[in-house]
């Protein structure tokens, strides 16, 4: 799966993005963020306060509980601050 | 409806964009300009966004408040990349028969897209300090008014 990092989440954990096998039992956007803290200390740099994190699914905003069975694409970033 | 979403790095003409939503049948049009602020000690905005997910979502938005207006058109265009003190960021515009509508549209439309469009500024310091801007809670605010 296709997982992408965008503004201080991409400079703590050092890549824009990445392809990503993980195991079955990461079901949804909470699991998958746990899992990803375990891989380094810049990715548990980056989800360490998770109320600053945000998630699109396939590109659509997504929750801790949805579920990434099928997604082709996964994206973290910070809230939003454009406009 | 007409729609015009643009994402780019070079500026706009905000006289040519107001023009293209004087559209047949149009009474008003509404548009908003955000520029960046010259607040001392900054050198430049960057401006980030996520390519596909942010032309998703801003025509999402632009057919929500298609839905709560009859609107006969409506450009959204935001820059990306460096920008510096007055230079222009965003532009949001609506057109439609009456003025009701096109301004309140256009205020929609700034709201949301402070909120639902993916877009990150970075604020680069003249000292060569850095820092990315955080998310305000009254920009949520803002647009949860209009629910």
């Amino acid at each position: 799966m296709r997982v992408l990092y965008f503004a201080w989440l991409r400079e703590k954990i050092g890549v824009a993005e990445e392809n990503i096998e993980f195991p079955p039992q990461v079901k949804n956007v909470a699991a998958l963020i746990d899992w990803l803290r375990a891989r380094g200390p810049g990715y548990a740099a980056a989800f360490a306060e998770q109320k600053l994190v945000r998630c699109a699914v396939d590109q659509e905003f997504a929750g801790p509980e949805t579920a990434i069975a099928g997604a082709v694409e996964i994206a973290f970033f910070p809230p939003v601050t454009g406009g | 409806m007409m729609l015009r979403i643009a994402v780019l790095e070079a500026d706009f003409d905000a006289g040519a964009e107001l023009a293209r939503l004087n559209l047949p049948g149009a009474g008003g049009v509404g548009s908003f300009i955000g520029v960046v602020r010259d607040s001392g000690g900054l050198a430049a905005l960057h401006l980030e966004h996520y390519p596909g997910m942010t032309e998703r979502a801003v025509t999402k938005i632009a057919k929500q408040a298609a839905a709560r207006w009859p609107l006969l058109g409506c450009t959204v265009i935001h820059r990306v990349g460096r920008l510096a003190p007055g230079e222009n960021i965003v532009f949001v515009g609506a057109s439609s028969a009456h003025r009701d509508a096109a301004l309140q549209a256009a205020g929609f439309l700034i709201d949301w897209l402070k909120t639902k469009a993916p877009f990150w500024k970075r604020e680069e310091f003249v000292s060569g300090a850095s820092a990315w801007v955080a998310a305000r809670e009254a920009d949520d605010a803002a647009a949860l008014g209009w629910r």
